[in-house]
């Protein structure tokens, strides 16, 4: 009788999660970084092995750090939108290479346009895993200071730009000014 | 007015369900003859009202009805028609209509095949599946209705997403949602067993054939999504570990292991409550499909539109359904004796451990799939599981699946001396390690351990497969003539073989595609020539197209090989009017050997374009495999056994009952 109740136990289970999971939005996780620094790393550029970018070369009002792949299906998606934002409203972008292969990575810029200021090389995931990443593509907003204002997972679209990031960015903007 | 009927039709199919569900139930347990037969009835009734309130939204798409909210969001005048028939399940709302009409179209057709079957027996089994008829069918009224009216109407319609505008999106949806709702049969059959405490031989060949179908539907619409994936998404991959991709395969594992195990639970009337819960697992894991997809727990890239109180309600059905009949299973499953003993070397032994993989490979994708829910719920720092972890798992726990299934189609039942299994396949073991190491070299010159070890894992299927059925040929009486033996090897036989060869050959376009593929994403200027793996691609120039309801630019590609022409192929770079997203379609030349694939990047400047080159060796093979194990799913579910055995229990419920002696 008690074997036959493992699968019923471990359904239980499942369902408690599949509940749980049921009110928190994947594309809007709260990340336990939003408010906080950018977390420290220093590792090599994605275009030049031997030159190093550290946390503290993210500059600007504002910035955006764009986890990307490619072997990630959804960045192709979103990667025209990046274009659009850098080339087109002069928004600068940060790439965080995130468990990629070096020259696949650069021959994809080179295919579909770069959009980013820099790339970072995070080839084992470490930096990624500092900064909470869930998968890719995930994009954050920075300030100045390199804090974290905003955290979007899943494809950038330019609905999303205008709605969720140009209202954080007038904030971030204003608040620099005074 | 075509809108309403439609939605009068479907609250009338749920009417029919609630009958369908009750009143053969209190029959089954009065031993009332009448009351059983409700079942048949309502099951035609339900699917009939189906069936006219999908013809009713059909008829709303292809009369462009922009009054009904779903046809505005999902449809326009623009749109070619059969496009316009397609959209009806493009979205949510459609898309579960077509779910409870598949459902009903199984329960129809149970009602019709199986008036052979004790009156009881499917009283219970109509009864189940006209419950889960009312799950589906409130779902769609309650929070999903797809005839909703719009006031004022539109005056156009915001187009089918342009993904989905591809002919393989015609015939994805509405085979996969067979085979998903297809294992619906199997379930209610487990479930009426437990009711009824009956298992006998007689239940698991009625149970069999309709497992097997839903496994060749659900193989069919698995093999054209990963179709469409290659042919749709532009970048030359055909399956991505994506979670509505694991949803549809993690019911294919479990059916996979509930076709054998009952092989098992026929001939040696064994593995019987294994057998129930696999019916209910492979059951659930389509309604936890449906759930994944449709709740938006997960990302994903075919991300449909998602909503919290959808989600809920799939939940509270899935803990009502699954939960319900595993505690079900908990207080009966003990009463099923098992059968037959078997040694440690045994076909018994061979399918347990198959059985055994299979559970733990779709454990896994589980797990995978649903690893950043369960860290986000116990409120841990997420970790990425991709495609890295899937073929880090999947493949160690494939390679002894491969093996065995050499094995077990020769092994015997009960017990079989290892020297004698031995004997018989060390010459297809050196062969099959042989053509591993040869083929590869002899192919590309090149292989590595893992491509050896894979292609040598392919061989062994496919001869050993081969094997197992000319033995039966070969070995035959001197007296016997060879076409005799030929046609006296049972359909069932030929269809494991088939599936098996399918599963060989599907391995061979794997394990090629994956070691050998060669690919260049580069820039191309108008003339240039670009050589991949010894054929000269060049874009001869670039045009604007004016398609029914988009814009394209067309690449002209002129392909040779060392001088010779081989193809010129056009893909487009497509803007749709409406929705005005950039769509790629690739230009491919398909080939038994290779598929050369062309995609057309970003104009770069006035005579140069972003240029994507992929050379795809054996690709086709992965859906000629597919396409064989569905065959062989079907060979084996056409069984002349199975007709027989309908025939003689038809005869014996008829007539005298001293006349049942023949019963195969």
């Amino acid at each position: 009788m008690i074997r036959f109740l493992i699968p019923a136990f471990l359904f239980l289970v499942l369902t408690g999660f599949l509940f749980v999971g049921l009110y928190k939005d994947p594309s809007l996780i709260p990340s336990p970084l939003i408010g906080k620094p950018i977390p420290s790393f220093a590792t090599s550029t994605l275009r030049d092995p031997n030159k190093v970018i550290t946390d503290r070369d993210i500059q600007g009002d504002y910035a955006l750090i764009n986890v990307w792949a490619t072997w990630c299906a959804a960045c192709k998606q979103e990667h025209a939108a990046l274009v659009y934002l850098s080339e087109k409203l002069q928004v600068p972008i940060y790439g965080l290479n995130y468990k990629d292969d070096r020259a696949s990575a650069i021959n994809w810029l080179q295919q579909y346009g770069d959009p980013y200021v820099v790339n970072i090389f995070d080839e084992n995931g470490r930096i990624g895993i500092d900064f909470g990443v869930y998968g890719a593509p995930e994009t954050f907003l920075v300030d100045s200071d390199g804090i974290i204002h905003h955290k979007l997972v899943g494809v950038m679209t330019p609905d999303i730009w205008e709605k969720q990031f140009v209202p954080k960015i007038q904030q971030i903007t204003s608040v620099a000014a005074k | 007015m075509v809108a309403e009927i439609g939605q009068f039709t479907l609250i009338i199919a749920l009417c029919l369900a609630i009958a369908q569900s009750t009143i053969p139930l209190i029959g089954a347990y009065r031993n009332n003859l009448s009351w059983m037969s409700v079942g048949r009835t309502a099951a035609s009734g339900q699917f009939l009202f189906l069936f006219i309130s999908f013809i009713c939204l059909t008829y709303c798409f292809v009369t462009n009805d922009f009054s009904v909210l779903y046809v505005a969001n999902n449809s326009n005048t623009k749109l070619p028609v059969y496009y316009q028939i397609s959209a009806v399940w493009g979205a949510h709302e459609g898309s579960l209509l077509l779910w409870v009409l598949a459902l009903a179209a199984w329960g129809f057709a149970v009602s019709i095949f199986s008036r052979a079957l004790p009156a009881d027996m499917i009283a219970r089994v109509l009864a189940v599946m006209g419950m889960i008829g009312i799950g589906f069918i409130l779902f769609t009224l309650l929070t999903s209705n797809p005839f909703e009216r719009l006031f004022p109407a539109a005056i156009e319609g915001r187009d089918l997403n342009p993904l989905l505008q591809d002919p393989g999106l015609v015939i994805h949806p509405p085979m996969l949602y067979m085979g998903y709702v297809g294992f619906s049969v199997a379930f209610a059959f487990a479930i009426a067993a437990l009711l009824s405490g009956k298992m006998d031989s007689a239940w698991v060949r009625w149970s069999r054939p309709w497992a097997s179908i839903a496994w060749v539907f659900l193989t069919i619409g698995i093999g054209l999504g990963s179709w469409w994936a290659y042919h749709e998404l532009g970048w030359g991959g055909w399956w991505f570990w994506d979670p509505v991709e694991n949803a549809s395969f993690m019911p294919w594992l479990v059916g996979t292991a509930l076709i054998h195990s009952l092989a098992v639970t026929e001939k040696r009337s064994t593995f019987k409550s294994w057998t129930i819960l696999l019916s209910i697992m492979a059951f659930s894991l389509s309604l936890l499909g449906t759930f994944l997809v449709r709740s938006g727990v997960l990302v994903s890239v075919h991300s449909f539109a998602s909503d919290p109180a959808r989600g809920l309600y799939i939940l509270i059905f899935l803990a009502i359904v699954v939960g319900s009949s595993l505690t079900l299973y908990a207080w009966r499953a003990n009463q099923f004796t098992s059968g037959g003993r078997f040694d440690l070397i045994s076909k018994e032994t061979m399918l347990l451990i198959n059985n055994v993989l299979l559970v733990v490979a779709m454990i896994t994708i589980l797990v995978g799939t649903l690893y950043p829910l369960f860290l986000d719920a116990l409120g841990l720092p997420k970790l990425s599981v991709g495609p890295p972890y899937f073929s880090a798992v999947f493949v160690p726990l494939m390679l002894p699946l491969v093996i065995l299934m050499g094995i077990g189609p020769i092994a015997k039942w009960r017990r079989v001396p290892v020297k004698e299994l031995f004997g018989k396949l060390k010459v297809l073991l050196l062969l099959g390690v042989a053509l591993g190491i040869i083929l590869p070299l002899a192919i590309y010159r090149d292989t590595t351990v893992m491509t050896a070890v894979g292609i040598a894992a392919a061989a062994w299927a496919i001869l050993t497969a081969l094997y197992a059925v000319l033995r039966l040929v070969i070995k035959r009486d001197s007296s016997t003539s060879f076409a005799k033996a030929c046609s006296k090897i049972p359909r069932a036989m030929i269809g494991m073989v088939t599936a098996h060869v399918g599963i060989g050959i599907f391995i061979l376009g794997v394990v090629f595609t994956s070691s050998f593929s060669d690919q260049k994403e580069t820039s191309a200027k108008f003339g240039e020539e670009i050589e991949l793996a010894g054929y000269t691609f060049v874009l001869e120039s670039v045009s604007g197209v004016q398609g029914p309801n988009y814009q394209a630019m067309r690449g002209s590609v002129n392909v040779t090989k060392q001088g010779s022409p081989v193809a010129m192929l056009y893909p487009e770079k497509r803007v749709y009017t409406v929705q005005t997203n950039p769509m790629t379609e690739p230009g491919i030349q398909t080939g038994v050997f290779r598929d050369l694939y062309v995609s057309l990047g970003e104009p770069l400047n006035e005579n140069e374009w972003g240029f994507r080159i992929y050379y795809r060796p054996f690709i086709q093979w992965v859906w000629i495999g597919t396409l064989l194990m569905a065959l062989g799913g079907l060979l084996g579910a056409m069984d002349k056994r199975y007709r027989t055995l309908a025939k003689a229990e038809k005869k014996a419920t008829n007539s005298n009952p001293v006349t049942q002696t023949t019963s195969a």
